[in-house]
């Protein structure tokens, strides 16, 4: 029987057509009958253990389980005979006995798999009357907390590590009664999607542990949103009690997300809680920072900004805003006068001709079915790890994945990994162009070693192929370079050519920002007497922090729409007005394959708070410039969709390959990537994320060949130079870390008065 | 007739030595095989008239099993012995592997002939240091001799054989928790189909046998299918190892025909220790459930006589109990040893098995209530038939045995709360 046989079954006298050889509660999910389950997961494995969607087939003398049942022509069902109701009601007995029954103290309470399926398969006394079995609890991390007395052994954590997560973390040690759920040597769970192991558990087992003992979820209001940390736009559910964001969870989105979230998404929104939260505004005067009332604040912005209006003005865009809010703040920079606006703010590299709406260039699903793929300064295990684990699935489908990167990563598939010097990083890629059979000034030169010649051979060979740019590749400062030689890799192979946008709206603010003006590192190299700051903190969020501290500085006037006060705005700014926050905003993202997603706030805003659309929207009413009066976020939407609601994402870029070069070939050179804990103010301020293995600490990484020769040892504390500042960092010995070149990462606290993320540096001892 | 199968070279000075074991013919089928041009579906075919059936436990035919190889089929196959030896009471591969390990070799090195297979592996009882020792030195020996290796006799036939050790879980004698523990991993069944012929050792075809069966198969094909059968009665050909224990006067492995009847095996075991009256009789291991003695006295050694009587011959594992022996505390210590040795990934057998020897050992330590036996009837009822394995059956059966033929006993613990034996 060929697998795309369709079949005729019966199902409690219902008949059903399915495919020959689905698993019966495939086809009875689809039919929406329902068998109960606690081991089967759509997107798992199948393991059979739980024996609870047992169910009666004819000519079979015991009963089946529905998860592991291939249906075959003319196979009658039974889920609710006699037979399978005995059989169900057994295994429910069976997962009782030793089921701690404390629901009333359990945080699964009212959500759990266990208590629902008990309500109808359940029997009200127990016949057990020994003593429960009691296991051990262990610390798995920040992120999630274990009761494992609850565990009903059904395996699903485990394989999520094995099967979606890509490391296995979690394993069942011990037989029988005695098997437990762990890590077997006490370790942290680290993976970046570890979260989704609290949603497959069925039983209270596994559990957020930010969440924990906050509140029930009979209390909780369900609203959608849409992921603010990268371009994947996840779908998740807000939960709400009394207007206060109680935690987040994923929204089943096959296209984007499926079923799962990154840790970054899910607990976030811890930061909303952060001590740092602005929710007044305040105005700078000599003797610190005054509260004051909107009026007056906004008063003085208008002021400020007349005083600086033409092309002395500069404004600076977190590529996490919506498209409203770059929209407003796009008008109001034209309405006076200037066209310096940008929200690229760790971009290495503005020469070239950037393409017009770069996108993923295929569809989020797509990535599961290319064949081979070619990542050039891209860590989306980490940057984003949702794409990640669509790569993951291609790997384990046989893709070959392939990296040009100034690291070593630590990946969870198989894949080829090129190292090199930031510099050397573009020489692979010219290598693989030339064993391509691209020409150019820069490819001709190249010398092509085996390696390049296999990832070049790989990309031409496969039917389904893509080039993918990541952050790390944004940042280099020969980023036109790693464009333009990425296109006519992709040119000459037949792959797609596609970026990684390293933000929420990266993809989306293209549409609703014009940057024909500086850009924003030139807006900082050429001082502008006055800024407009959104969403960023000055020496976390821009590609050269010393340069913008200082640039703001200087200038005579400096206004922060920001979620959160911190030294460094503090520093910046000369009024600081409170914006609203992820959850509490409506507005619009355009995610990495160009879907355009709107949420609307599930929370409203805290305290005096306002959403930065609004304030926008006042201040261009303040100043006297048209176009601002939307009576909501959907006014503003619809201009945007008016004018930028037809353009395709388009991913040509100019030809820069005799561009010269920028990165430094001698010396030392800074690999200043940032951590996945450290992309944006909310994120940073979530403090159980900052306590996992991932949110490393600033230091300065090399390997031991590189330390030797400098002196150093582990644990030392060295200073790193950079443009003449200084700062003062441990040393780590990091064997992933290649010759000439330190990593010290970005965005971290320490590294506030660094220069440019991939800049020459030198080191001294401390 | 005793000893003509797999302890024939019991009599020998060095049984375990290839040139003992060639002096008596050994070796000689697998030249003959490859000499006299026999052919793979030749050979499937001689066992399936030997009527040759699974020596562990389950009784399956060994023929038809390798008949659902297809043996052409591109790719690696393998041919995997189980020597886990496991099933408490049973004593006998451990034999064959001291005493004959050289015809379990050559057994297996014309199994894999037959079904295609190159690769070999015998998983062996990680306590059976000594057997293992034993079998590893024939496998040396047969290398040398010629017997494994590329090209075997310029057959153009390959096949090598290499031995692993189990790390002591019983459930590793389920043939695919074998195979899983063989691969690495935790030794858990996997859930079939797909069974092994299709998706065996690393995902290969594969079949797997006892060592006893594997042991028969030069027998077999030296003295013919029909020969073997014919040592043995209808439906339960050939002969077969007892491993009897218990209060007799001689315990031991007895090789003997099938349909031998149970008075005369044990009288080969000297009878009854100090005389005493027969009580009861597990007879095919711990999983069987057991037999009344007096009912046991009139059945024959063979898997229709007792299916018959309500129980199965299992491994050939013989427990002989006189009447000092309580019910309640052997039951007991039976239960106990599924209890610990569910591997614990389905429900019923890791819930289930903990269950009844918590009940079972209350009853014994005359905390029992009168509604357990109905409790405990339930709760077998619960396990078995649905697991992913059959040790949740084998936890079951002996409990269903016990409260058939002795529930008396356990009554009278419940209500008196000490033992009815020596009361």
């Amino acid at each position: 029987m060929s697998e795309d046989q369709t079949v005729t079954i019966e199902v409690d006298g219902r008949e059903l057509q399915a495919q020959a050889g689905a698993m019966l509660i495939d086809v009875t999910d689809a039919a929406g009958i329902n068998i109960p389950r606690f081991c089967y997961h759509k997107k798992l494995s199948v393991s059979a253990n739980c024996r609870m969607c047992l169910v009666e087939v004819e000519k079979v003398w015991k009963p089946l389980p529905a998860c592991a049942t291939p249906v075959a022509d003319g196979m009658k069902v039974f889920t609710r005979s006699p037979m399978a109701l005995a059989a169900q009601k057994g295994t429910m007995e069976f997962l009782l006995i030793n089921h701690p029954l404390d629901c009333p103290i359990c945080d699964q309470g009212g959500e759990c798999e266990l208590q629902d399926v008990a309500v109808g398969y359940g029997s009200d006394v127990s016949r057990f009357v020994e003593g429960k079995r009691v296991v051990k609890d262990k610390d798995i991390g920040p992120l999630v907390a274990t009761d494992l007395t609850r565990c009903i052994h059904c395996t699903r954590c485990v394989r999520f590590g094995a099967e979606i997560a890509g490391i296995r973390e979690l394993g069942a040690t011990g037989r029988g009664e005695h098997m437990t759920i762990g890590t077997y040597i006490e370790k942290s769970v680290d993976s970046e999607l570890s979260g989704n192991i609290i949603d497959v558990c069925p039983v209270g087992s596994l559990t957020s542990k930010p969440f924990r003992f906050h509140a029930r979820a009979w209390e909780l209001v369900q609203r959608e949103s849409i992921a603010p940390h990268d371009s994947v736009g996840s779908s998740v559910n807000v939960h709400v009690r009394r207007n206060e964001v109680m935690r987040v969870v994923p929204c089943d989105n096959e296209a984007v997300n499926e079923c799962w979230i990154s840790d970054r998404d899910r607990f976030s929104y811890t930061g909303l809680a952060s001590e740092e939260r602005l929710t007044r505004p305040m105005i700078k005067q000599k003797n610190g920072w005054m509260e004051t009332s909107w009026h007056d604040a906004l008063n003085q912005v208008a002021q400020g900004l007349k005083d600086v209006a033409g092309e002395q003005l500069g404004a600076l865009v977190s590529p996490s805003a919506t498209l409203e809010e770059m929209h407003l703040a796009q008008k109001l920079v034209t309405g006076l006068g200037s066209s310096n606006i940008d929200y690229r703010l760790r971009q290495g590299d503005f020469r070239g001709q950037e393409s017009a709406y770069p996108w993923l260039g295929q569809s989020i699903e797509a990535l599961e079915t290319l064949n081979a793929a070619l990542l050039i300064g891209s860590n989306v295990r980490k940057e984003q790890p949702i794409l990640g684990h669509r790569l993951r699935k291609a790997a384990v489908a046989g893709a070959n994945i392939s990296f040009i990167n100034p690291m070593e990563l630590d990946m969870n598939y198989a894949s080829s990994q090129l190292v090199n010097t930031p510099a050397g990083m573009v020489d692979d890629l010219a290598a693989v162009a030339k064993a391509q059979g691209a020409s150019g000034d820069i490819i001709d030169s190249a010398e092509v070693g085996d390696a390049h010649k296999a990832v070049a051979e790989q990309l031409k060979t496969a039917d389904n192929a893509s080039v993918l740019l990541g952050n790390i590749a944004v940042a280099h400062p020969d980023y036109s370079l790693l464009c333009s030689l990425a296109a006519k890799v992709a040119e000459t192979s037949g792959a797609k050519l596609g970026f990684l946008p390293e933000a929420a709206n990266s993809t989306g603010a293209r549409l609703a920002i014009r940057t024909d003006g500086l850009n924003a590192t030139a807006m900082l190299e050429h001082p502008r007497k006055g800024y407009l700051l959104m969403g960023v903190e000055p020496a976390y969020d821009f590609y050269n922090p010393a340069l913008a501290t200082t640039a703001f500085d200087k200038a005579e006037f400096v206004v922060a729409l920001t979620v959160f006060r911190s030294p460094t705005i503090e520093a910046a700014a000369d009024v600081m007005l409170p914006i609203s926050s992820f959850g509490e905003t409506s507005g619009t993202y355009v995610n990495a394959e160009g879907t355009w997603q709107s949420f609307a706030g599930a929370v409203s805003p805290k305290g005096e708070t306002r959403p930065a659309w609004k304030v926008l929207r006042v201040l261009g009413n303040m100043l006297d410039i048209d176009g601002f009066d939307q009576d909501s976020s959907v006014d503003v939407f619809n201009e945007v969709k008016e004018t930028a609601g037809d353009r395709q994402p388009d991913n040509t870029v100019g030809d820069a390959t005799d561009s010269e070069r920028k990165v430094a070939a001698g010396g030392l050179t800074r690999i200043g990537d940032v951590p996945l804990y450290a992309i944006d103010p909310l994120v940073r301020r979530a403090a159980p994320l900052q306590q996992t293995k991932d949110a490393i600490s600033a230091s300065i990484r090399l390997n031991a060949r590189e330390a030797t020769r400098g002196g150093f040892a582990e644990g030392d504390r060295a200073v790193v130079v950079q443009d003449g500042n200084r700062a003062v960092l441990p040393i780590e010995i990091d064997p992933n870390v290649p010759d000439s070149c330190v990593r010290v990462p970005a965005g971290l606290a320490g590294t506030e008065m660094l220069g440019g993320q991939f800049g020459e540096v030198t080191l001294e001892k401390a | 007739m005793a000893n003509e199968v797999c302890l024939r070279t019991l009599g020998l000075d060095r049984p375990w030595d290839i040139d003992q074991y060639r002096s008596i013919g050994g070796y000689e089928m697998l030249k003959k095989i490859f000499s006299e041009g026999i052919t793979p579906e030749q050979i499937i075919e001689e066992v399936k008239t030997s009527s040759l059936r699974g020596r562990g436990g389950a009784g399956f035919p060994t023929g038809l099993k390798w008949s659902f190889i297809s043996r052409n089929a591109p790719g690696q196959k393998f041919v995997v012995c189980n020597s886990d030896e496991g099933e408490p009471g049973t004593f006998k591969d451990r034999d064959i592997l001291r005493y004959n390990p050289h015809q379990l070799v050559e057994g297996m090195i014309i199994a894999g002939f037959a079904i295609g297979a190159t690769r070999g592996y015998n998983y062996i009882r990680g306590e059976f240091i000594e057997p293992a020792q034993r079998f590893q030195d024939a496998i040396d020996q047969a290398r040398e001799a010629g017997f494994l290796g590329e090209n075997i006799f310029g057959s153009g036939f390959d096949f090598d054989l290499n031995v692993h050790l189990g790390g002591g879980a019983y459930v590793c004698g389920e043939e695919t928790a074998l195979l899983e523990s063989i691969e690495g991993k935790k030794g858990q069944p996997r859930y079939k189909p797909p069974f092994p012929a299709h998706f065996g050792l690393y995902g290969c075809p594969t079949i797997i046998n006892n060592t006893e069966s594997l042991a028969s198969i030069p027998m077999i094909m030296e003295k013919g299918g029909q020969w073997f059968k014919d040592l043995g009665v209808e439906n339960s050909g050939g002969t077969k190892l007892f491993s009897i224990s218990g209060n007799i006067n001689n315990p031991g492995v007895f090789e003997i025909s099938m349909g031998t009847p149970f008075f005369e095996l044990l009288e080969m075991a000297g009878g009854m220790k100090d005389g005493r009256p027969i009580k009861a009789v597990i007879p095919g291991g711990s999983s069987s459930p057991v037999i009344p003695g007096e009912q046991m006295m009139d059945l024959t050694m063979d898997y229709d006589s007792i299916q018959g009587a309500g129980s199965m011959l299992g491994s050939g594992a013989v427990i002989v109990m006189d009447d000092t022996n309580c019910m309640v505390k052997v039951l007991e210590r039976m239960s106990y040893f599924y209890y610990e040795e569910s591997c614990g990934q389905c429900t019923p057998c890791r819930e289930g098995t903990g269950w009844l020897y918590r009940v079972v050992s209350r009853i014994e330590n005359g905390q029992g209530r009168p509604e357990d036996l109905a409790l405990l009837d339930d709760v077998t009822e619960k396990i078995a038939g649905r697991t992913i394995c059959a040790l949740g059956d084998a936890a079951a059966m002996p409990v269903q045995g016990m409260l058939k033929h002795f529930r008396d006993e356990f009554e009278y613990h419940i209500e008196h709360k000490r033992c009815k034996v020596g009361s």
